[in-house]
């Protein structure tokens, strides 16, 4: 295990680097630069609140909040997750001649969607300003969460860089998934609309308790309880374990696949 | 360990020659079902045994496709041998393709943090070596420009002068002194003559007799995958004319 971590610290400069480089690169050349990752999620959720305000009016209120949480959490989730997958096919290049531990380039793509993810939060912020929500000191829970949520899509992002090696088709149907996924996550609708047995697969579904919670504590007021925290961590736990040894046992072998 | 750095004992590496590579699921499922996901084994290094004692210059001789990189790879730990292993007594900086690692998209002192990332160096080291890195390379008016650019020399000037600016325990070289005019080839072989000097193990692969001469010890010869030869580069180079 110390083997590990004397590893890790070794490498955490690149880490760094790699980060750097991918925020770097996406808003590089850009006029309005780090703009953009917070016009973009608060246009989405003005045409979005136009579009669905007049369907789901009766059932939400702060409709503009309430969906902004959702999208943040699922549009990280689908970021991180979709980038991390390519991580290792597209580092191929290097992974062929240098030694460099490779869960290094999935965590990284992780790590630089969570600073779009900060960025998001400031559209977030302006949302519930210009809304009026009364802010109440749960919000300085939020980081739970956030720490849920990147924990999540850590492990995924691990489990299928490693998987996509093996099996390249799975980028296709992965992005059959992240559709399903996103309306099996109540971003726009409330849960409560939806038949008994669609709800109890909705609530299965990580993204939807780590939206609720976000919501919880951002538009609501209340302290998540110990239920919807056992919710977040039961999946985020499963999915570091799985994505950790899919990626440790595969690891050896990317070099003979990319 | 004893006094060698490098220790390769018994290696082997196989690689599986698919006839058709499978690299789906579909195709994989209905292969399974049809029981048809058929390879052939290919022994690319067999049994291979030597040591580095510090401070040697070792060159690696043999044609084509006789494991030369396939064994150089996994001294730098990129491949894993199939059996036996390979113990190494310090740290490594692999040369077997300039610049790996470059982002054509960053500049070329962006290029510089990158890499050095990459290779393990630390950022002040890089900051503090900025200049000589900049004198060596050769590039001083191109290290705010995006490296999509660069030509291949650039590319390689700038790769070598990055992998060289700190003195590695063990250098490994494969084949990259043929990019870049002669005069930059001159100046790498004057850089890595000063690295011996500083006490650093190399590890050499070049089809210039020449070059071997000049900064190798001893040389090994390889065909097919056998290790034939482990002597003075005079004697291994007659064995190679005659094959």
């Amino acid at each position: 295990m110390s083997t590990y971590i004397h590893n890790f610290l070794a490498y955490k400069e690149l880490l760094k680097e790699l980060i750097v480089r991918d925020v770097k690169i996406k808003y590089r050349r850009s006029v309005l630069g780090m703009l953009w990752s917070v016009l973009n999620p608060l246009g989405m959720m003005i045409i979005m609140s136009i579009v669905f305000s007049h369907v789901f009016r009766q059932n939400i209120e702060n409709f503009p909040v309430y969906l902004m949480c959702g999208q943040v959490v699922f549009n990280f989730y689908n970021e991180a997750s979709s980038m991390a997958m390519s991580s290792i096919l597209g580092n191929a290049s290097l992974i062929r001649k240098v030694y460099v531990p490779k869960y290094l380039f999935p965590t990284s793509k992780v790590c630089s969607s969570f600073v779009n993810l900060l960025t998001s939060f400031i559209a977030l912020t302006i949302v519930v300003v210009a809304t009026g929500t009364p802010v109440s000191w749960t919000l300085l829970l939020f980081f739970m969460p956030v720490l849920y949520l990147f924990l999540f899509s850590l492990g995924m992002g691990i489990l299928l860089s490693a998987l996509v090696v093996t099996f390249r088709d799975l980028q296709h149907l992965y992005g059959i998934f992240l559709t399903g996924l996103m309306y099996l996550t109540p971003i726009f609708y409330p849960v409560e609309i939806l038949p008994g047995w669609v709800q109890t697969i909705v609530n299965l579904n990580p993204l939807t308790n780590i939206a609720q919670m976000l919501r919880q504590v951002v538009m609501y007021g209340t302290v998540p309880d110990l239920m919807i925290h056992v919710r977040c961590i039961v999946p985020c736990v499963i999915a570091m374990i799985v994505g950790l040894w899919v990626f440790y046992k595969q690891q050896d072998a990317f070099i003979l696949k990319v | 360990m004893g006094d060698s750095i490098i220790e390769v004992n018994d290696v082997s590496m196989m690689f599986r020659l698919y006839r058709e590579h499978v690299d789906s699921m579909k195709e994989f499922v209905i292969k399974k079902i049809k029981h048809q996901i058929a390879y052939e084994e290919f022994w690319a290094l067999n049994h291979i045994n030597f040591q580095v004692k510090r401070g040697e210059a070792i060159g690696l001789v043999g044609k084509n496709g006789s494991g030369k990189s396939t064994l150089l790879k996994i001294i730098a730990g990129v491949l894993k041998p199939t059996t036996g292993s390979v113990k190494i007594g310090g740290t490594v900086a692999p040369m077997i393709e300039l610049g790996a690692g470059f982002d054509t998209e960053l500049t070329a002192k962006e290029n510089v943090f990158l890499n050095g990332a990459i290779l393990g160096y630390p950022k002040e080291m890089l900051e503090e070596n900025m200049d000589k890195i900049i004198e060596f390379s050769e590039l001083g008016r191109f290290m705010d420009v995006p490296i999509k650019n660069f030509s291949s020399g650039m590319f390689a000037r700038l790769g070598f002068a990055v992998a060289t600016i700190y003195t590695p325990d063990i250098l490994i070289v494969d084949e990259i002194l043929s990019v870049g005019d002669w005069k930059f080839q001159e100046k790498c072989q004057d850089r890595i003559q000063d690295m011996l000097d500083h006490g650093t193990t190399l590890l050499f692969v070049s089809h210039s007799i020449d070059q071997v001469k000049e900064v190798c010890d001893r040389a090994i010869l390889l065909n097919q995958g056998q290790m034939l030869m482990d002597d003075s580069v005079e004697n291994v180079w007659e064995r190679y004319n005659q094959m």
